[in-house]
């Protein structure tokens, strides 16, 4: 059986004496699109960090497509793509330059390379743009092209932590629609967002509080009859 | 990402992109250049009346004082170039760009060395035009000299660059790095065989000849004066080395996921 493109198992995290994640189970399985929802300061991004191998947890595991991340960091690192949530792209350079290096850096040749880059580009419909200073895009458009840095090594999971945010309410579908679009090509997606809004009724949904998964289910079941936005401030606590 | 060819592209690629850095930010060459030269020009002038130089090693014969200080004027660029490399991670950092270098399948010292090679080529290319520049200006080492400085100052650039790289992982914010120029840079420099002999500074203090002579940086001068000069000086040369060596492992430990204290603090996260 072919192993989840995301295994979180028992993590825990902690900066000092402060508590920052608390025995976290989370599972992204093979093609789907998980949401990880979580106020402000919940841990997504901690969990992010720990995930990208920024830093080692301090207890659990954590295996992507099945390689333990302590234990072989470059196999399970190669099968990964991140959008963080600020941006990482050199405004200074055009789009194809920022692709180029980010293809290098995945040990990726030139010739390899240049059809992934136009493969990617056409996958999030910024072939016209190739040429452009990052710096000269739009907010959406610099955010595509994130997707298609995060792309570019054909990664199984893609981790995309508060992407949408600071962009317009049509970029912001937009996006969303493009990342949702590409679990229909295989790739797992694991969705870190505090907006309700970007979840759909059949979405794997993991809430995350205060470090500690609170609840974990379909969208709709954790919902109930009260709807999503209600069930999530009863669990968290958090004001409306 | 395995075998020797994927770590060649990384490398190729961590290279590249600095290059790319360097030719958009072209001031950041000029600029570069402006402050060796002022040195040059104009204090190294008012000086050569005041500063009677007799002759020293690596030279054969007295030396104008602009020629003397020549050699410590290319180890100031690399010690700004590696500061300036260590404010651009802290930058790269805050953005964001760092953390897409890190989350590289290659091995993190690799990536770290890579950067630090980078950030070597563009110091050797500011000093090269330095040289030209110092060449006009009747600062003329033998020409074999010019060829023979290349190893000197890789390696120069190699200790100061990873000093660069570990002071990066010791910066929380950008707003910091005022207290790197005050408490390491000008000391550094100042505290150095760069703009006056060691003899010298032994003549009025022997505690301050001490602290230049245990000056990692006197030694990056004084390897880059006597490679200049068709010379090798073996103290400069070891010590040099063994510098990059305990401020390379200093820099990779700081930036290990498992053992560094740069992730681990809130706040901090590459």
């Amino acid at each position: 059986m072919e192993s989840p493109a995301l295994e979180v198992q028992g993590v825990g995290h902690a900066f000092g004496h402060v508590v920052a994640l608390r025995d976290v189970d989370l599972v992204v399985p093979r093609g789907r699109f998980v949401a990880l929802l979580g106020v402000n300061g919940a841990g997504k991004t901690t969990l992010f960090s720990l995930i990208t191998r920024l830093y080692d947890n301090t207890s659990g595991v954590i295996r992507v497509a099945g390689h333990d991340l302590r234990r072989a960091p470059g196999k399970a690192l190669a099968r990964l793509g991140v959008v963080f949530q600020t941006r990482a792209l050199d405004s200074d350079l055009t789009v194809t330059q920022n692709l180029a290096y980010h293809a290098a850096l995945h040990g990726i040749g030139r010739a390899t390379a240049r059809a992934r880059i136009a493969e990617v580009l056409a996958q999030v419909d910024l072939a016209d743009k190739a040429g452009m200073r990052v710096a000269a895009l739009s907010g959406g458009q610099q955010r595509r092209a994130e997707i298609a840095r995060a792309l570019i090594n054909r990664p199984d999971l893609l981790l995309l932590d508060e992407a949408t945010t600071g962009l317009d309410v049509r970029s912001r579908r937009e996006v969303l629609a493009l990342v949702r679009g590409l679990t229909a090509g295989g790739v797992s997606v694991l969705w870190a967002t505090h907006i309700l809004d970007e979840i759909d009724a059949e979405d794997d949904v993991y809430i995350l509080h205060q470090g500690a998964v609170l609840a974990h289910g379909i969208a709709r079941d954790l919902a109930g009859a009260e709807g999503l936005t209600r069930a999530f401030l009863a669990l968290t606590g958090a004001e409306a | 990402m395995t075998g020797w060819r994927a770590w060649t592209i990384v490398f190729r690629g961590i290279v590249w992109r600095e290059a790319l850095r360097f030719v958009n930010q072209r001031g950041r060459f000029v600029a570069a250049l402006v402050r060796p030269l002022v040195w040059l020009f104009i204090f190294a002038a008012g000086f050569r009346a005041v500063l009677g130089l007799s002759i020293t090693p690596p030279y054969q014969t007295y030396v104008l004082y602009e020629v003397y200080v020549t050699p410590g004027l290319c180890a100031m660029i690399q010690l700004f170039n590696g500061m300036q490399s260590s404010l651009s991670m802290v930058y790269d950092r805050e953005t964001g760009a760092m953390r897409t270098l890190l989350v590289s399948p290659a091995p993190r010292w690799f990536l770290l060395l890579s950067k630090l090679m980078a950030g070597v080529f563009v110091s050797i290319l500011q000093v090269y035009a330095f040289l030209a520049i110092a060449w006009a200006w009747d600062v003329r080492p033998p020409a074999l000299g010019y060829l023979a400085v290349v190893p000197a100052l890789v390696l120069s650039g190699l200790m100061l660059g990873a000093l660069g790289l570990f002071v990066s992982s010791t910066i929380r914010q950008l707003e910091n790095f005022a207290g790197v120029m005050n408490f390491l840079i000008f000391p550094m420099f100042f505290a150095s065989s760069a703009l006056y002999p060691l003899w010298r500074m032994k003549e009025s203090s022997e505690l301050l000849y001490w602290i230049c002579a245990l000056n990692p940086f006197t030694h990056a001068v004084e390897l880059i004066r006597f490679a200049l000069y068709l010379q090798f000086d073996p103290t400069s040369f070891l010590v040099t080395l063994g510098g990059f060596a305990v401020f390379f492992a200093a820099a990779v430990f700081m930036y290990d996921p498992a053992k560094g204290l740069w992730g681990r603090r809130k706040g901090q996260a590459a």
